[in-house]
């Protein structure tokens, strides 16, 4: 599939136009962020009440790197997006996925485009929000090195497109299925439970938590990004989290794009 | 082809399937989300394993029943803005009610049905004493969590009368709330507790009636009567959703969509 | 220029249904029975037939969104299925109930989103967008989200859309379904301008007699899968003997109404003082009958009525014709 001039520049517009749309729901952004925030302080005291309790490092984790974690983190959730209505799985149901097939792009980049348009616009709400009242009450740490900073903003990058990968194939299944209840549910749970959103994956077993950390996309979500942006390691260890992340990247738009083909042609073959 | 119809026929009972396995399976994930963190300390907040055990189960069961009861509020929202409560509204029975009515989802039995296996579990790790008083306890408490539960869905869905985009809030104090009710309250701090433990009554659902039914002081200081103040705090919690339910109704009809 | 070509093109659908507990019944429906189909470059053809006849199914298939159960089809010299993405730059598409716009964003928006995703050169299209303004008028709801439009508005910014980067060929499926009487003049005057350029090819599927008269130069009727007509609207009504009909209006009552060749006398009514006749255009003409009918009656009004196209299509829907395909070489 050819990706020309012409069509960067059809892409860009589409990020844009994602911008803009998101933009547009202040209320709602604001809402969110609020109840983010909220939530930020109810974990902040679990991960202390762990920490108090234990020794000063905890599977890793010192105070002000934990409280950073579910700060962050709090941040991420608005930013990758884990939790959107089923616009495209609606589309499909309904058939309206024919405009989007009438049209010359690839509905799988069509739709990243636009998402990443909207990640970029949430990181001046979603995403500084929690930051700014976890910083508030809290201590949190900085990068102490200065590469963190380009580190975490690929991550950050790449969570957004493992995640939206996740949420496309979520939707997609609504080409076979007529209720999307299963994927959606076993979506739910696997990214906060198996992402590290209600706690670190480093508190289960070691091996249980590489596995998945390999094995699965959904740490690339969460707990990568976090992981990079605490300084768990030596930058070596944060390259190797960012190379992991790299190919869930891979793996997914792949998936995504052998999946939308598959739902096309079942489409297209047996009609609408 | 032989699939086809035997599809639809199994995919009604697919539906079901996943929609218990899903419940039980979010059940599962919530408590262990609670008790992996003793994988890593002994104690939390000065409480042990099968204390917090109990917490949690009891927690979710009054989660559990309150969503089986009044979970349909929720959908106020969407009622709101597609303008279907305008037909609610006419028919003679109480809007409250045609909401919530009869909507006894799989999902939610399941949720409740594997809540209280978890308190029976819970009880039995714990080594709790079955006596007459501890079971009415017992009983009582998840009935007395699930009216304040149940009082805090009813009340944060009235603000979509007032507030069409408030979904996102609504979800943080009610799975806030889940989650907060899950954990002794001696973790959070002083502005917290005041805030969720005490005024809202998330401590009577399941932290002062655990200390109870497991003989235990309490870190606080708390007087011991406050654990069957649970059905009390319920009391004062409905009557407060349900003014706020009453105001909202009558603000929208005044004011129309 | 030959744009739409297809030879025997087929499609069949698997229909299950229940028969009994546990047993399925399958059968085959021919939604598109072997059909061929040739429209050269700048025609407007009105694509037409009852409610499942497969009107729909045909233009999903010349459209590349779905694929045919057999024969073949070239649209544009692409095949449309195979190469659909090609094909996408080349036509433009709109169905009647599917919106092509972006729901949150200002139709302006819409349409510039169009212009980058089609890679159309600035120029050609502000001077489409241009036209597309003034004369569907356009800008008075330009900068309102397309959710928040009118069914007629939104409908002339689809129309607007489907056309900015200027395709060989436009597909409308049911355009003025649904719009009020003034959105449906200008949609039907801004296609007449724009079939009357001859750059674009137009297909259009309708149920509204109005659009069917004003803008469909060539009839295709299709009853059942097959084509039962293949003309102007004129060789339709001949085909089906449509006539004429003169009411007359008497002074006087005739004892006998008066006979005339050419001419059955279809109803007398005002105990004799109104005839109305209908008219067999190949025996006679009005101008003839009102001249026997002077000879012998003092004429207090006439009227003349052309023939219903309801009558013609209703007839047409109902009639199961035994030998279509032949009919259709008219």
């Amino acid at each position: 599939m050819a990706i020309g001039p012409r069509m960067i520049r059809a892409y860009l517009a589409l990020a844009a136009a994602g911008f803009r749309r998101y933009a547009t729901y202040r209320q709602a952004t604001f809402a969110a962020a609020a109840t983010n925030s909220v939530f930020g302080f109810l974990r902040c005291a679990v991960v202390f009440a762990v920490v108090d309790a234990g020794a000063r490092i905890v599977a890793g984790y010192d105070r002000a790197q934990l409280a950073t974690f579910v700060w962050v983190g709090q941040g991420l959730i608005g930013t990758v997006l884990i939790w959107a209505p089923p616009d495209f799985a609606d589309r499909i149901r309904s058939g309206d996925v024919v405009t989007d097939l009438l049209r010359p792009v690839d509905p799988v980049w069509h739709l990243l485009a636009i998402d990443l348009g909207r990640a970029a616009h949430s990181m001046a709400t979603r995403f500084v929000i929690p930051i700014a009242v976890g910083a508030l009450f809290f201590r949190l740490q900085t990068p102490r090195r200065p590469g963190t900073y380009v580190f975490f903003a690929l991550s950050l990058l790449m969570a957004t497109i493992v995640c939206f990968g996740c949420r496309f194939l979520v939707n997609a299944a609504a080409y076979w299925l007529l209720d999307a209840r299963g994927p959606h549910i076993g979506w739910t749970l696997a990214s906060g439970f198996l992402g590290g959103l209600y706690f670190p994956l480093w508190f289960f077993p070691d091996a249980a938590a590489a596995a998945l950390i390999v094995g699965t996309p959904f740490p690339s979500i969460i707990q990568l990004p976090l992981d990079v942006l605490v300084e768990r390691g030596s930058p070596a260890d944060q390259l190797v989290l960012l190379t992991i992340q790299a190919s869930w990247v891979v793996i997914m738009l792949a998936l995504c794009r052998f999946v939308q083909r598959r739902g096309e042609e079942k489409l297209v073959v047996q009609g609408g | 082809m032989v699939a086809a119809q035997l599809r639809s026929q199994a995919q009604y009972r697919t539906s079901f399937a996943i929609d218990v396995v899903g419940s039980v399976l979010f059940g599962v994930l919530d408590i262990a989300s609670v008790l992996v963190l003793f994988r890593v300390v002994p104690t939390l907040g000065g409480f042990g394993f099968a204390e917090v055990f109990l917490m949690a189960a009891l927690a979710v069961t009054a989660f559990a029943a309150a969503d089986l009861a009044v979970g349909n509020v929720e959908r106020l929202r969407v009622y709101v803005r597609s303008g279907l409560l305008d037909a609610v509204l006419v028919r003679p029975l109480g809007v409250l009610v045609q909401l919530t009515a009869l909507d006894i989802a799989p999902r939610r039995v399941g949720r409740l049905v594997f809540g209280i296996a978890m308190v029976v579990i819970a009880v039995g790790h714990a080594h709790v004493r079955l006596t007459p008083h501890s079971v009415a306890l017992l009983v009582i408490t998840p009935v007395a969590g699930a009216a304040i539960f149940g009082a805090v869905f009813v009340a944060t869905a009235t603000v979509a009368f007032w507030w069409i985009e408030s979904g996102e809030i609504a979800n943080g104090l009610t799975y806030g709330g889940l989650n907060f009710t899950q954990h002794p309250i001696t973790i959070y701090g002083e502005a917290l507790r005041r805030l969720f433990a005490y005024a809202v009554g998330f401590a009577f659902v399941a932290y002062y009636p655990t200390l109870r039914l497991l003989d235990r002081a309490d870190p606080l200081g708390g007087p011991v009567f406050l654990a069957y103040a649970g059905p009390l705090v319920a009391g004062v919690a409905t009557a407060v959703a349900a003014l706020l339910w009453r105001i909202g109704v009558r603000h929208y009809r005044s004011t129309g969509s | 220029m030959t744009l739409i070509e297809a030879r025997g093109l087929r499609r069949d659908f698997a229909i299950t249904s229940k028969a009994g507990w546990l047993r399925r019944r399958t059968r085959v429906v021919t939604a598109v029975d072997a059909i061929d189909l040739t429209i050269e470059r700048g025609e407007m053809v009105g694509y037409i037939g009852p409610n499942g006849a497969g009107k729909s199914t045909t233009l999903k298939m010349l459209t590349g969104i779905l694929s045919p159960s057999g024969g073949s089809v070239r649209v544009c010299g692409l095949e449309p299925v195979p190469q659909r993405t090609q094909l996408a730059r080349q036509i433009g598409v709109l169905f009647g109930h599917r919106s092509q716009l972006w729901w949150d964003l200002p139709l302006a928006e819409s349409f510039a989103l169009l212009r980058h995703v089609y890679g159309v050169r600035e120029s050609d299209h502000a001077a489409r967008l241009a036209r597309a303004r003034r004369l569907l008028e356009l800008d008075a709801f330009l900068d309102v989200p397309v959710r928040q439009l009118s069914l007629g508005q939104r409908m002339r910014g689809e129309l607007t859309a489907a056309l900015l980067h200027g395709p060989h060929v436009l597909f409308l499926d049911e355009p003025t379904i649904g719009l009020d009487i003034v959105s449906k003049q200008a949609v039907r005057a801004f296609l007449t301008t724009l079939g009357a350029t001859g750059d674009t090819t137009i297909v259009l599927t309708t149920h509204d007699l109005a659009d069917i008269e004003r803008l469909c130069r060539r009839l295709i009727v299709i009853d059942q899968g097959r084509i039962v007509h293949d003309g102007s609207l004129e060789q339709l009504h001949a085909r089906h003997g449509s006539r004429r009909r003169l009411v007359v209006d008497l002074d006087e009552p005739l004892a006998m109404p008066l006979a005339l060749p050419g001419a059955i006398i279809e109803s007398v009514q005002a105990d004799g003082r109104r005839i109305t006749y209908a008219l067999d255009g190949n025996v006679t003409s009005t101008g003839e009958i009102l001249r026997r009918l002077t000879e012998v009656a003092a004429l207090r009004d006439i009227s003349v009525l052309e023939p219903a196209i309801e009558d013609v299509i209703a007839r047409l829907y109902l009639r199961r014709s035994s030998d279509p395909v032949h009919d259709a070489a008219v």
